[in-house]
């Protein structure tokens, strides 16, 4: 662990010019990194750049500025590529978000494969976008939708996945790291036993790619669905990544121009991998804003952004811990206890509507989440109505952790 | 802070008037915010076309119990055509504030719990 490069949070935030304003004329702490991130002067200016020198559309004119947007569009699918070890760069579909990755999975893949009497098998931590897409398709093609369910703790039961498995299963999808529990669920092993099982597998990356060192090879996925803005990328764009044999055969998802080989008058043949499901003039500049995001976070290194936000979560759970009438939703143990938590804490404050938490947080100018978090039958299997949310990323420190600590005590005096 | 919580909205809410359920109501109505899972219901009781009983049930935050609080006081009295006018800005009026668009939300609630309320009133 020592000899891991390590970062300086300080040092990463004259990087982002939002994270210098004030609000309420106090600094601003930016802990709702598992909503969206804020984007470094990198990124903006690869924005910027593009649109002053190289904008035009792609893949089509014969000019020197539809050549130049073309090869960086195309060269930031190569950056998010090796970002996430894909082996092809045939399997890195641009998207808008995670949630239309995920879409394009359920309405191709999943109307194509999945069956009456099959079942699709999600879990009980799942982020809407992952959830309802599926319930979707069960609907329409007369599946089941079965959960995994988790433990009081806030883990996985693997238990209730390998009773599941024992079913007629055609896809298994979960979230990689949960947006609200922050717990880190052990994706090789559960697509291991599903790949045992005969079933397809789906992650959900929303919460991982953006914190920890991604790799589809070693996960050995079917398919991995994120976001562009949750990893100081610009907003609309997001990927999803799939094994290209199994896009080859999956039916186009959103039709019309880019995506198709010949258009006769009745009927079309589609492009090849990945622009087959890429229709319609699709969002350049913020792919090639998302390809600047993954150069800086590559040269922060994953690994170091993973070591650091670990360090806060122990952090912030220690200083929770202290505090009375704050419950920490979510498995208890730190990284150091051997157990891995990612930087999304949740928590309940006795007496205090989290509402009125993160409004007493703001105006400390302590910027956190309140509500379900799009996570329902989560917060119904919890037993709770709605959870007050930190989430940290590359550049939070220990001080604004402890800024948390000081706004909750106040929220207390105050309510 | 000062000018969210006042001292007012803070009393509705640590002192709520009017909560409670109300049996065989001419209106009974509930709402949730499915982003935050704010819930607010409302009973209410008509005497000659005008509200001779109301209360309020439900859980929320802050400035959404406040409003329910503070909307019974309002419109007990008052005939359903009254009822039907209240508008935003009046709920903005009794709160003594403006909500951002997000916030908003918690604090209009009790208010469309009451329009939905008149409307399956007229359906019925």
């Amino acid at each position: 662990m020592n000899t891991k490069k390590r970062l300086d949070p300080i040092v990463l935030k004259a990087d982002f010019p939002i994270l210098a304003r004030e609000v309420h004329g106090k600094p601003l702490a930016y802990l709702d990194n598992a909503a969206s991130t804020q984007k470094p002067q990198a990124v903006i200016e690869a924005l910027d750049e593009f649109y002053h020198t190289h904008y035009a559309n792609i893949h089509r004119g014969i000019h020197t500025l539809s050549e130049e947007a073309t090869a960086a569009y195309e060269e930031a699918r190569d950056k998010v590529a090796a970002f996430i070890h894909a082996p092809d760069r045939r399997g890195v579909i641009f998207t808008r978000n995670a949630t239309e990755a995920i879409n394009l999975v359920a309405y191709t893949w999943g109307r194509a494969n999945v069956g009456p009497g099959d079942h699709i098998v999600v879990t009980e931590m799942e982020h809407h976008s992952n959830l309802v897409p599926w319930q979707l398709l069960a609907r329409e093609v007369g599946a089941g939708l079965a959960h995994v369910s988790i433990t009081d703790k806030g883990r996985l039961d693997l238990e209730s996945l390998d009773r599941l498995l024992q079913g007629p299963v055609k896809l298994v999808t979960f979230t990689h790291v949960s947006n609200v529990l922050g717990t880190v669920n052990p994706a090789q092993e559960i697509v291991a036993r599903a790949h045992a099982a005969g079933a397809r597998v789906l992650v959900d990356a929303a919460q991982s790619a953006p914190h920890l060192p991604a790799d589809v090879e070693l996960l050995d996925c079917d398919f991995l669905a994120f976001s562009g803005h949750k990893m100081c990328g610009p907003t609309g764009v997001g990927v999803l990544y799939g094994r290209p044999e199994l896009l080859e055969e999956m039916p186009p998802f959103l039709s019309g121009g880019g995506m198709i080989r010949r258009v006769g008058r009745a009927k079309a043949s589609w492009n090849d991998l990945p622009w087959k499901f890429e229709a319609g003039t699709p969002a350049i500049a913020e792919a090639v804003g998302l390809g600047a995001a993954m150069d800086y976070l590559s040269a922060v290194g994953m690994e170091a952004v993973w070591a650091h936000e670990q360090e806060l979560a122990t952090y912030a759970l220690e200083r929770l811990a202290e505090m009375p009438g704050v419950r920490v939703i979510g498995p208890p143990a730190a990284p150091h206890l051997g157990g891995e938590r990612a930087g999304v804490v949740a928590f309940t404050v006795e007496s205090i509507h989290p509402h009125d938490l993160a409004q007493a947080l703001d105006w400390e100018g302590v910027a956190i989440r309140a509500g379900l978090h799009c996570a329902q039958p989560l917060h119904e299997r919890l037993g709770l109505v709605a959870t007050a949310r930190a989430s940290f990323y590359l550049y939070n420190t220990r001080e604004e952790v402890d800024r948390l600590v000081d706004g909750i005590q106040k929220a207390q005096r105050l309510f | 802070m000062e000018n969210l919580y006042r001292e007012h909205i803070l009393d509705h809410y640590r002192h709520p008037r009017n909560q409670g359920t109300l049996d065989d109501a001419d209106i009974s109505c509930e709402l949730d915010n499915p982003v935050c899972g704010d819930v607010v219901r409302l009973d209410i009781r008509l005497r000659d076309g005008r509200v001779s009983e109301v209360r309020f049930s439900g859980r929320g935050c802050v400035i959404s119990m406040a409003s329910a609080s503070m909307l019974t006081e309002e419109i007990l009295g008052k005939t359903v055509e009254e009822l039907k006018a209240l508008q935003d800005e009046d709920m903005f009026g009794m709160l003594g504030i403006t909500l951002g668009p997000v916030r908003a939300k918690c604090g209009l609630l009790p208010l469309r719990v009451l329009h939905e309320g008149l409307d399956r009133l007229e359906e019925s």
